[in-house]
């Protein structure tokens, strides 16, 4: 008897793999795909030709007056000239020294963070909250160690923009979480003072909170005690933001199992010691991702200083495009702005993206 | 919170004090005391200082004439009218904005959260290039870019861009054509009416028809037939009782017909492409909460796509959209307070703006905008609790 021997196995139909397949199955699967796809391929070919050849091919990159702009694209010159002002707002050019330290010191305290192998990662984060903004403050408003005073209506750009956000997440952590408890309290004078300030601050726009902190503020303080703007916004933006945190804490707060509770109680700790640590260890952790985002949301909505005349990176834009030197290049400078916030923006939702699936995998329950 | 360090220094010598009963009632007595005093020094201060300015408080200013003009008005306003009558003016004028808004951004994010899961690589690709990119540019920025950018630079009233000499853009807004309805026209009014509750009916006819006997009626196409037809013959019947008010230019500027001003324009534009992004992702985290087995299960009961997308996945992935939709329309009415920026006559742009300026009264006019600001927000998020609650007992 012969034995079978099966033939062997055809290779795949070249419409089904490689370039070929490809096309077929991503982007002419059916008459409706295929005419998606030629309308979308339309609409790139009629919008981003133009606009590379307007920002790139075109453009203008050096020079030091709109005279330089004379090739009909872009006119980055433009941003070029006013960039130093974009980053550090009206601060003394012979100081950038102070805002570049400051922030060059963060990023190296910063960067062990994100090393795995690291393991004083809580020390670090301690010095870096708690630390840090006191030097930073030091470096930023001079007076003392030798420094020149700088005052903070000369504060602005970027740099403005960092601090406010900084100091709106650090100050709004620790009151976020004594909202949090407080909201998940047992008793019920506390737990309903927390919930009506939460849902005050998240209930109304932060526009109408800085007016408040504008007009308000000095109406509320006895007679004579003066605020500065930077201060007011400041104020305002924390307790805006502390409502946002308390509420991504409780988050935290309810992702841990009652069991930890419980086995806290049944080792005899007390509510401050069991929370303190049991339950805080854990839910920071749970909701780092989640304080990133509201990170973002706040990046974002700094920019709204400018409308009570505080000059952050968007106010700096908004004034050099009002220049009757520089009148028309308007696109070129909000682009700009565009671009550095998006930048910040998109990296840390990668980050907290990326941080969401390294964590997810210890807790799934 | 200073009681609260004086709670933790209290020193634990009697049994009472380790009564958490107990505790809670001084703690909590503390804390009331501590908020009465801040409130007491906060008001005391503000009569101080308001008596200071010659500031007279109380709501008095309402009806007191405001004497400036407002961009864009809903209802007859001019500058005789009354400070009272500006709070009403900035309110509809914020809600028309939100109202638009939330439409637009549904639209563009439902469209651009299936998009982006679309088993097309291009325009997958190009959804995903539109979310990442306008979520991650402040609203401020995206709102200024519209208006100062792109509608400020349009060509005056006189050099309008116009399509067919009906439609006309220019810097003063975007003109075009206000329907008149004319004597006879309230006939078709009644055909939509009957159109509408016909189909209504029917709709309810072909469902139990079917759950009684299996038979399938073709809806869609019936009603499509009616909410078209009927209007139609009424309009012919009546012999077209309706004319157009075409925009005309007129010395500088365009009179007649309907106008969006731009800085409407621009803060729909920005609102509505802003929050759709983020609306986006809920709809595209929604549809990917639904298991691929519901899918499946779906097509091997003999259902096809068409049916398995209204019938399976969308009601169980509308769960999943639905509280996030209403925090992003929150977020929207909340958001569309930052037309001050670009002198959109809304309510804090009004109200809390020139009317706060002009009058000093500062107290009465934020508390009653944050008061207008948390009304909005907590009907919306009721009825959005009642519209999921309902959808849930659907479910089960």
């Amino acid at each position: 008897m012969k034995e079978h021997v099966p033939h062997p196995d055809l290779p795949p139909p070249i419409t089904n793999v490689g370039v070929i397949g490809w096309l077929r199955t991503k982007l002419f699967s059916t008459w409706l795909n295929a005419g998606f796809t030629l309308l979308a391929a339309y609409l790139i070919y009629l919008t981003i030709p133009p606009l590379i050849d307007w920002a790139f091919i075109k453009a203008d990159w050096f020079g030091d007056s709109r005279e330089a702009c004379t090739s009909g694209g872009a006119c980055w010159v433009f941003v070029n000239v006013r960039f130093d002002q974009f980053m550090y707002g009206l601060y003394p050019a012979e100081e950038y020294w102070r805002i570049n330290l400051a922030f060059g010191l963060l990023v190296l305290l910063a960067i062990p963070l994100f090393i795995e192998r690291f393991h004083h990662k809580g020390i670090l984060a301690a010095v870096i909250l708690f630390i840090y903004p006191i030097v930073a403050y030091y470096l930023f408003a001079g007076g003392s160690f030798g420094l020149e005073a700088i005052d903070t209506s000369r504060w602005g750009g970027l740099t403005l923009t960092l601090v406010l956000s900084g100091v709106g997440i650090v100050a709004s952590l620790p009151i976020g979480i004594v909202l949090a408890l407080g909201r998940r309290s047992k008793m019920p004078i506390v737990k309903s003072v927390c919930v009506v300030f939460i849902e005050f601050w998240r209930g109304v726009p932060l526009i109408t909170v800085l007016f408040m902190v504008s007009v308000m503020l000095p109406l509320f303080l006895p007679e004579g005690s003066h605020f500065d703007k930077l201060l007011r916004a400041m104020i305002g933006i924390v307790l805006f933001q502390s409502a946002y945190m308390a509420e991504v804490v409780r988050g935290g707060l309810a992702a841990i199992p009652k069991g930890q509770y419980e086995a806290a109680e049944a080792l005899g700790l007390n509510y401050w010691k069991s929370i303190g640590l049991i339950i805080l260890p854990q839910a920071l952790k749970l909701v780092i991702p989640g304080i990133v985002n509201t990170f973002i949301a706040l990046f974002k909505d700094t920019t709204l200083v400018l409308i009570i005349g505080l000059f952050d990176l968007l106010g700096m834009v908004q004034t050099a495009i009002t220049d009757s030197n520089w009148l028309g290049f308007s696109i070129e400078g909000y682009i700009f702005a565009a671009l550095i916030f998006w930048i910040f923006c998109f990296g840390m939702s990668r980050y907290s993206q990326s941080l969401e699936r390294k964590l997810h995998t210890g807790h799934a329950r | 919170m200073a009681d609260e360090q004086q709670q933790e220094s209290t020193p634990a010598q009697a049994a009472l004090w380790r009564r958490p009963a107990f505790r809670a009632v001084v703690f909590q007595a503390l804390l009331v005391l501590a908020l009465c005093m801040v409130g007491y020094y906060l008001f005391t201060n503000t009569l101080h200082n308001l008596e200071e300015r010659g500031i007279s408080t109380g709501f008095g200013f309402l009806s007191l004439e405001a004497g400036f003009g407002i961009l864009q008005s809903l209802i007859e306003y001019s500058e005789t009218h009354t400070y009272g009558r500006t709070f009403f003016v900035g309110l509809l004028n914020t809600i028309l904005v939100s109202g638009l808004g939330i439409i637009l951004a549904t639209l563009i994010g439902f469209v651009m959260g299936v998009a982006r899961l679309s088993r097309n690589w291009l325009i997958a690709r190009i959804a995903t290039v539109y979310i990442e990119t306008f979520r991650n540019i402040p609203l401020l920025l995206q709102i200024m870019f519209w208006y100062f950018a792109v509608l400020q630079p349009l060509p005056r009233p006189k050099q309008s861009l116009s399509v067919g000499e009906s439609f006309f853009l220019n810097n003063r807004g975007f003109y075009l054509p206000s329907p008149v309805l004319e004597e006879g026209f309230w006939l078709v009014m009644v055909a939509i009416a009957v159109a509408i509750v016909t189909v209504v009916v029917l709709a309810r006819w072909a469902h139990r028809r079917q759950e009684a006997t299996g038979q399938q009626f073709h809806t869609v196409y019936v009603s499509l037939g009616i909410l078209i037809g009927l209007p139609l013959l009424a309009f012919l019947a009546m012999g077209m009782p309706l004319s157009w008010d075409y925009p005309a230019l007129k010395g500088f500027n365009f009179k007649g017909g309907m106008v969006i001003i731009p800085e409407l324009a621009a803060l729909l534009m920005a609102l509505s492409i802003y929050t759709g992004a983020f609306i986006a992702e809920a709809v595209r985290s929604g549809i990917l909460a639904v298991s691929h087995g519901q899918t499946e299960a779906a097509y091997s009961l003999g259902l096809r796509p068409g049916v398995t997308l209204r019938l399976v996945i969308i009601p169980q992935a509308l769960r999943v959209i639905i509280p996030q939709l209403t925090s992003q329309y929150l977020n929207l009415t909340k958001n569309s307070s930052l037309a001050t920026a670009i002198g959109y006559p809304d309510l804090v742009a009004v109200f809390a703006g020139t009317t706060l300026n002009q009058t000093g009264q500062a107290v009465e006019v934020i508390a009653m905008t944050m008061a207008v600001y948390l009304t909005i927000s907590l009907a919306i998020s009721l009825f959005m609790n009642w519209y999921n609650k309902r959808k849930q007992l659907v479910e089960r």
